[in-house]
């Protein structure tokens, strides 16, 4: 039996020192290739069985982190399939990263207890073990079917079956313009369907949004502080670890230390890479300049820029400016017991958050502003947010064949391929919430259009 | 006084659409065979529209040519106006539809049954069928006793049928013939489920007493194509359908009128089909709608009966000249044959195998309206595959069972099969997933290698099919490899279509996809175009054009068909499978799913419920593998 490829995250979410994505199946060697390139320009396809090679993953041309990459051959792996194994720093977000960088090479993400499934199938382990994985299989089965059946209806629920009924409702338009083409129908707006549709994506988008919203929520966000030497990033570091809970992690990776630290500021957490130098009272390490700090900025998803108001910008202030144009920061302007020299309109747009070493001033503007620009604070706590990675895969691939079928739509391509992408979306949204696909088209089609013989 | 009169191999009950493709596939299979029908003068009888095909049926007739079925064939034969639907809207939905010489076709059908060797025809009421050992007994009303290892239920609205007109109602088959009410009694006193269902038609009027020039004109297609892969001349258009409308007027005599049908009454129990609204129903549901359109269609180029499409009702006959009357065209109209509705006794198709076979009398097959499906289109493909599978079980070979991916005949039966239906099941294209792969053009591709293992293609049919897929194959191939460079010519013809001009060469497919082409306009450019026929240059078209939706489909039908070949033993039992939620297992009980594949297309089954499926069936297996 030939089966598809599936992948998820293989060691505890949390941290830890390691973290391992697992993909297993045909096409696993394959899509590994894909997403990991080795040091020494071997393919994984080229290594034999128990065998490993060190590089990077990427997803395209960004770099996610560094890795080992480890290949089973079928049916010497944990599943019985080919196998391979990602071993990269075990930050939850580089894990979900590389998670998605894989499916998006093909694989598809393992449902629950899939590996071990697979593993019994193919004689890897035994029945005893097979059976509690049965056992957990249907639990988490039993809560899914709860929620998707309505005793304990979701804000996913009702607003994916909002979108579904509106896709199924264009669907049935196609569907019965084209099962009774002799009948006194109104003609199909194309307007008004891409009206529709642009309204379906537009939310689609929305919840997937959320998805990253709620994401900040539950694993937190990455970011870097910087700034030239002396501006005062160790004030900043000391406001933020004074006033909330900060852990120190090191971290004994495979190539280098890194160490994490991680502080709450209001709701939201920060995962700080590299603040020993920051926390350091040397001034040979605070002198880390703004050249070095540059790749912390690309790898943090939020930047805090840290500039001394009491002085002029200079060429290094203008050049770190240039550096974080494009990517989500604030402006940290510190020494305001001091007096202002700063020009603040070189900041333009720039959230501007002002702090004081001395008085612990600025911590409350400093929350509201990263909650701001994470879009915490916009975020409606009764809105819907997807809960999880199988169900972001599911409205990605919705919102995908509703952009395919707007294409299509716009390229004057006949309806009946629109007609074909509208049933992939709802496919995947009935998959969303758990729902399978019965006469949801017909069943519409007989409400609402007065046809027949 | 009974009487015992011969032994056959199959037995079909009931010579309509489904029992004709059943009784010739059977004894074309090599089974010695026999067609019950209450009148000899009426085998293939069309009682409600003449016409075959229609969207998704057209689809039905040329898979069920494709496999070696007699019906579209039939129809070619005597087609008195054809038309391919939904030309514009794209390939998936283009379906053939004909006028049909009604009584042409019955006697078309009536000498093929006739001449059929290995089948006799008789005319007789089955009054009675009961096991015999492994067989299976019947009994007609003048006492001949029939043996039989087989028999096929293709009863129509014969089997209990009972007419409505107004208060009126009597027990009737369709156009006056007698029903089938004793056999109804002895499947019941059998132990098979049986349940109502109802249909109707309208009336049938005086094509003189039409006034034409009120009406508009609906005119067959210029250029017509058959339904048969083996018929060579295209149809003629003989005869003109016209179309009028409902208005103000016969809303109002309607709807005043309501209370007397029978339907509004109470006194219908039968579960009429939503796709098929009498016209009370769609005024009473559709009551914002202005008007509702008719097709006046003739019966027959020897008859001057028309038939009035759309307009089916159970209203009381002097209500039905009243409200005809109202429509502009018809103010003096005259009726041949009254409008009514029709109950009759069929079962849940849930009852069924995918073969067809009902899961609790081996031996017993249904087709058509007893499985709850409606059309003629329906009935014939239904008759075809049950009449294949009680051939090949009595030889002993294995079931012909089609997938979901490989036809709307296969989707037809799974739903039935898997769904069951809660009212008479009509053929959609929207009820097929993989509607641009199942497309009519191609039903020959999907199809006929099937119909050659089972000995139903000639030799001729089969040298000029792998001919046309060769042509196919080589066209495409061409246009793959073929670089057309800019020219100002071309350039002219692509900006005038509102593409973009070429500015180095370009690949004939690469310009085929683009939506303001088609491989017509690029005949001008293209030296190297070989003659083809224009069947091949339509499936090269289309191939080309929907390459990335094809392919779009091609994957889940590939994800599809692994769930299939996993097969779930007959005699599973449900209640011990670990981890089955309760409604799962009552739901997988019902159906009994064949495999994987089906058993996830139930409602009420989630596909952890499949998982833990899976693990069971696996277990089994190794269990056993271990003994």
């Amino acid at each position: 039996m030939s089966k598809s490829t599936i992948a998820a995250i293989a060691t505890p979410l949390g941290d830890g020192g390691i973290g391992i994505i697992r993909i297993s199946g045909d096409n696993a060697i394959a899509v590994g290739d894909k997403v990991f390139k080795s040091l020494s320009g071997k393919r994984l396809a080229d290594l034999p069985g128990y065998s490993c090679l060190f590089g990077n993953t990427v997803n395209g041309t960004e770099l996610i982190d560094q890795t080992v990459a480890t290949v089973f051959r079928a049916p010497k792996s944990y599943t019985g399939e080919d196998v391979v194994e990602l071993s990269v720093h075990g930050g939850r977000l580089i894990l979900k990263k590389l998670l998605r960088a894989v499916c998006e090479q093909g694989a598809a993400l393992a449902e629950a207890g899939e590996f071990s499934k697979r593993a019994f199938m193919n004689g890897k382990i035994d029945l005893t073990q097979a059976e509690s994985i049965m056992g957990l299989i249907s639990a988490n089965s039993d809560s899914e079917f709860k929620m998707a059946s309505g005793a304990l209806r979701g804000r996913v629920s009702d607003e994916i079956e909002g979108i579904k009924d509106a896709l199924v409702n264009l669907a049935a338009h196609i569907a019965v313009f084209a099962d009774y083409p002799d009948e006194d129908l109104p003609e199909l707006d194309p307007e008004n369907f891409q009206k529709i549709l642009n309204d379906i994506i537009a939310k689609l988008e929305k919840i997937l949004a959320s998805y990253d919203v709620g994401r900040v929520l539950r694993e937190g966000i990455s970011a870097a502080i910087v700034g030239k030497p002396n501006v005062g990033k160790s004030t900043l570091m000391n406001l933020l670890s004074g006033t909330a809970r900060s852990i120190v992690t090191d971290v004994a990776g495979t190539t280098r230390d890194v160490i994490e630290e991680t502080v709450t500021v209001g709701e939201i957490t920060l995962r700080l890479a590299d603040t020993a130098g920051i926390h350091s009272t040397d001034d040979t390490v605070e002198k880390v300049g703004v050249d070095l700090a540059k790749a912390r900025i690309e790898s943090s998803e939020l930047v805090l820029a840290v500039f001394d108001q009491s002085a002029s910008l200079d060429n290094e202030d203008l050049k770190l400016l240039d550096n974080i144009k494009n990517k989500k920061a604030i402006v940290i302007l510190n020494k305001n017991d001091i007096g202002e020299q700063i020009d603040k309109n070189v900041f333009g747009d720039m959230p501007l958050v002002l702090i004081s070493a001395k008085t612990g001033d600025g911590y409350e503007a400093l929350a509201s502003a990263i909650a701001k620009i994470t879009s915490v604070a916009q975020l409606n706590p009764d809105a819907a947010v997807l809960g999880s990675e199988r169900q972001r895969d599911c409205a990605k691939r919705a919102l995908d064949a509703s952009r395919f079928a707007l294409d299509t739509m716009k390229q004057g391509i006949s309806i009946d391929a629109v007609g074909v992408c509208l049933d992939d979306a709802v496919a995947a949204l009935l998959e969303l919430t758990g729902k399978r696909v019965t006469n949801e088209v017909s069943d519409e089609v007989f409400r609402h259009f007065c046809v027949g013989k | 006084m009974n009487y015992f009169a011969d032994n056959y191999d199959v037995a079909i009950i009931g010579a309509g659409h489904a029992g004709i493709e059943a009784a010739l596939v059977s004894a074309k299979l090599g089974c010695k065979s026999v067609i019950f029908t209450v009148s000899a003068d009426w085998i293939g009888n069309m009682p409600c529209n003449p016409s075959i095909g229609g969207t998704a049926k057209g689809h039905l007739v040329r898979e069920l040519d494709a496999l070696g079925g007699e019906m579209g064939k039939a129809a070619d034969a005597t087609t008195l106006q054809s038309r391919m639907l939904n030309r514009g809207k794209g390939p998936a939905v283009h379906s053939l539809r004909a006028q049909i010489d009604r009584r042409a076709y019955s006697g078309y059908m009536k000498h093929a049954v006739e001449l059929q060797k290995n089948l006799d025809v008789k005319q007789a009421e089955v009054t009675e069928i009961e096991k015999d050992g492994d067989n299976w007994k019947i009994i007609t009303r003048l006492g001949a006793t029939y043996i039989c290892r087989a028999v096929i239920l293709a009863t129509g609205t014969f089997l209990g049928g009972k007419i409505f007109v107004g208060e009126v109602n009597y027990s009737s088959g369709p156009d006056g013939q007698f029903p089938a009410d004793l056999l109804s009694d002895s499947l019941k006193k059998l132990g098979v489920p049986l349940r109502r269902f109802k249909t109707g038609t309208p009336a049938r009027v005086a094509r003189d007493s039409i006034n034409f020039e009120l009406t508009e004109e609906q005119p067959g297609d210029q250029k017509t194509v058959p339904f048969s892969f083996s018929t060579e001349e295209n149809p003629k258009n003989t005869v003109m359908c016209h179309i009028a409308y409902t208005n103000d007027e016969t809303k109002k005599v309607i709807l005043e009128n309501l209370h007397r049908s029978p339907l509004y009454a109470g006194e219908i129990e039968g579960v009429g089909p939503r796709y098929c609204p009498s016209i009370e129903d769609k005024m009473v549901r559709f009551a914002d709608k202005q008007r509702h359109q008719l097709f006046i269609e003739p019966c027959g180029a020897d008859t001057e009966e028309m038939y009035l499409q759309g307009m089916s009702s159970s209203l009381p006959e002097e209500v039905q000249i009243k409200f005809y009357r109202t429509i502009k065209g018809l103010e003096n109209v005259k009726i041949i044959r009254n409008a009514y509705a029709i109950e009759y006794d069929c079962i849940d198709p849930i009852n069924l195998q995918p073969t067809l076979e009902l899961k609790d009398f081996a031996g017993l097959y249904g087709a058509g309206q007893f499985n709850g499906s409606s059309g003629y289109e329906e009935a014939a493909v239904q008759g075809f595959m049950a009449g294949v599978n009680a051939a090949h079980k009595i030889k002993g070979l294995e079931p012909l069972v089609l997938s979901r991916a490989s036809s709307y005949i296969g989707t037809l039966i799974d739903d039935l099969v898997t769904k069951g239906c809660s009212d008479p099941y009509r053929m959609m294209t929207s009820r097929s997933e993989y509607r641009l792969l199942l497309r009519q053009d191609n039903a020959d591709e999907r199809l006929m290698p099937i119909g050659r293992e089972l000995g139903l293609i000639d030799d001729n049919a089969w040298q000029s099919f792998c001919d046309r897929v060769a042509l196919k194959e080589k066209e495409i191939e061409r246009l793959r490899t073929t670089t057309l460079p800019p020219s100002d010519e071309i350039n002219e013809m692509l900006v005038s279509r509102g593409t973009a001009p070429l500015n180095t060469g370009c690949k004939l497919d690469d310009l085929l996809r683009r939506p303001q082409l088609d491989y017509e306009c690029l005949a001008p450019f293209d030296k190297g175009r070989p003659a083809l026929p224009e069947s091949v240059a339509e499936k090269v078209e289309i191939e080309i054009k929907y390459d990335g939706y094809i392919r779009r489909q091609q994957s889940q039908v590939d994800e599809m068909l692994r769930l299939e070949k996993q097969r779930i033993p007959e005699n599973i039992d449900y209640d011990v499978v670990y981890g089955l939620r309760l409604e799962a297992k009552e739901k997988l009980n019902r159906v009994r799913p064949t495999n994987i594949g089906q058993a996830s297309r139930i409602s009420g089954v989630s596909p952890a419920d499949v998982s833990v499926l899976i693990i069971h069936l696996e277990k089994k297996r190794q269990e056993k593998a271990n003994d």
